[in-house]
């Protein structure tokens, strides 16, 4: 019954085929085969082996990017995923206005990187100014404003996923357990988180990975100052290859690593949704 | 605890969040009207009768940075890479759903794999090919961000086209609809809310996006992402009155995109996240 469809193989997949390589699969192999060489333009890379990577981990800035990365999205994907099931919670409980709420929390979360890090670089600047300095005097500023900047971004953003995991709770489960004689916490902690683990699991992973590739807000608040100290992993691969001259293999090697790690992330989260369906 | 009193205390505690939510896009929007010298020294206060500078920032905020022209490329470049991912994802998906096959399989895997991979793996290469493929303009870009969007895009289309019955597809073959007709006159329409939701994600993505387009055509074309960072790398000491004003200009479409199709928004990004 598709055997017609089956012969339009050059009109359904060829343009996004097409497309896919190009801009996708292509520069992906090149990628790792890069990472193996010495180039300026890919036209000239010659083959070295494994000391891109070796310099890659013998290299301070990309240590320290690497701890600095793993610090900023340990702090923000707790605070992140408190505060917005703290709101989660008192936006189910039928207030009037949770929609202007819902609306306003969301906000931010449309608003794009480049933008998001001059609105807060102004606002952060102009509180630490009462203490005679700037965002840029102190890497522990740098490290607060990202994570504050985090927060405002993705915290409605989750609140939204977490208010529609609640939402899913059957109403006389709580209710029973209410009859039962259960306070707020014990609610709270043997039926509703219980219930929404799920939104859990996605949210615990969303900020994770969001936290972990960010990049444009990086650039625009701090640039990395003082000293590379703000330098997160990206931006440290992105100021590798396009900063220093005749390291681009090294960037690569670097961004090899990176993907690495994304991807050791996913089949993680792959790994526990899969149990869970099984749970269910 | 009272009822009145519990609501009393979850008020305050939602209007003070509000308030810091709201709090940072006031402050830019002040200070876009404030003369650049008071920004930095009094970013909280409101603009007096000496503070006031008008439209003076925006006016030399738009010649610095040409952002209407900016505005027209980030404008045509997210409508025509919106249009291009969602008609070729959805076809795509429908075939690699509907003809099983190991080639098949083994492209589902692919655009599966590629949501996974972060763009500094494959940014220099990419904008090297780009580069010799006369791709770095605003209309080669848009085969970029096709490339690069079809990964989620044909994951959430295949997902939902599993859940539609064989039956309504074969009932139009039945009836002498060739493929093209079938899978536009029958499953393109059932897959409105799926195609909705991957326009809206792809869109708030492409809009914002800052290193594709930069690496690809920011020497030539200044998306508005690329315009504002630029304001920052031109110009030696930064100018804060014209850096407010076109933040406020970055702001304020967004806003009223997102107020005009919020119930699409919210419910495409969270099936977005469901899925994704």
């Amino acid at each position: 019954m598709h055997n017609n469809l089956k012969k339009q193989f050059p009109i359904f997949v060829l343009p996004t085929l097409a497309a896919f390589l190009i801009a996708f699969a292509i520069p992906f192999f090149m990628g790792i085969y890069l990472s193996l060489t010495e180039f300026t333009t890919i036209t000239d890379a010659s083959f070295v082996g494994v000391q891109n990577y070796m310099k890659a981990f013998s290299d301070n800035s990309f240590l320290s990017a690497l701890w600095f990365t793993v610090r900023f999205t340990v702090v923000s994907v707790i605070t992140v995923n408190i505060i917005a099931f703290t709101l989660a919670m008192i936006l189910t409980k039928g207030l009037r206005g949770t929609n202007f709420f819902r609306t306003v929390f969301f906000m931010p979360n449309l608003i794009g990187g480049i933008v998001l890090g001059y609105i807060w670089q102004i606002i952060i600047n102009g509180i630490l100014q009462y203490a005679g300095v700037t965002i840029t005097f102190d890497p522990k500023y740098g490290f607060l404003g990202l994570v504050v900047l985090t927060n405002w971004q993705l915290i409605g953003y989750m609140m939204i996923i977490y208010i529609a995991g609640i939402q899913n709770i059957p109403g006389d489960l709580i209710d029973a357990s209410r009859v039962d004689g259960a306070g707020f916490f014990d609610t709270l902690k043997n039926v509703i988180i219980p219930m929404v683990m799920p939104s859990v699991t996605i949210c615990l992973f969303l900020t994770l990975t969001n936290s972990f590739k960010l990049f444009d807000a990086n650039l625009a608040l701090t640039d990395g100052a003082p000293a590379g100290k703000t330098t997160m992993l990206a931006l440290d691969i992105y100021k590798t290859f396009y900063g220093r001259i005749g390291y681009q293999g090294v960037g690569q090697a670097k961004a090899v690593v990176f993907f690495l790690i994304a991807a050791l992330i996913s089949l993680v989260q792959l790994g526990i949704t899969r149990r869970k369906e099984v749970d269910v | 605890m009272n009822k009145q009193l519990r609501n009393a205390l979850l008020y305050s505690l939602l209007i003070l969040f509000a308030a810091a939510f709201v709090f940072p896009v006031f402050v830019v929007l002040i200070n876009s009207f404030k003369s650049k010298l008071y920004i930095s020294s009094e970013p909280f206060t409101l603009p007096d009768a000496e503070s006031f500078a008008g439209l003076e920032n925006y006016i030399s905020g738009l010649e610095k940075t040409g952002f209407l022209a900016s505005f027209g490329y980030s404008l045509f470049i997210t409508v025509g890479s919106v249009i291009a991912i969602v008609l070729f994802s959805s076809m795509t998906a429908w075939y690699i759903t509907r003809v099983r096959n190991k080639l098949t399989s083994l492209l589902y895997y692919a655009f599966v794999f590629s949501m996974i991979v972060p763009f500094q793996m494959v940014m220099f290469s990419m904008s090297k090919i780009a580069n010799i493929l006369y791709l770095d303009n605003p209309i080669g870009i848009i085969l970029i961000y096709l490339g690069f969007g079809s990964g989620l895009s044909v994951f959430m289309f295949s997902g939902f086209i599993r859940s539609i019955p064989i039956e309504i597809e074969e009932a139009a073959m039945i009836d002498g609809c060739g493929s093209l007709r079938t899978f536009f006159l029958v499953v393109f329409p059932v897959m409105r809310p799926t195609a909705i939701t991957v326009a809206i994600l792809n869109a708030m993505w492409i809009w914002n996006d800052y290193l594709l387009p930069y690496l690809v055509i920011g020497s030539d074309y200044k998306t508005i992402p690329i315009a504002i960072q630029y304001l920052r790398g031109g110009y030696g000491s930064v100018d804060m009155g014209a850096m407010m004003a076109m933040l406020v200009l970055a702001i304020v479409p967004i806003i009223i995109f997102y107020l005009r199709g919020q119930k699409y928004i919210i419910k495409g990004v969270v099936a977005g996240a469901v899925k994704g």
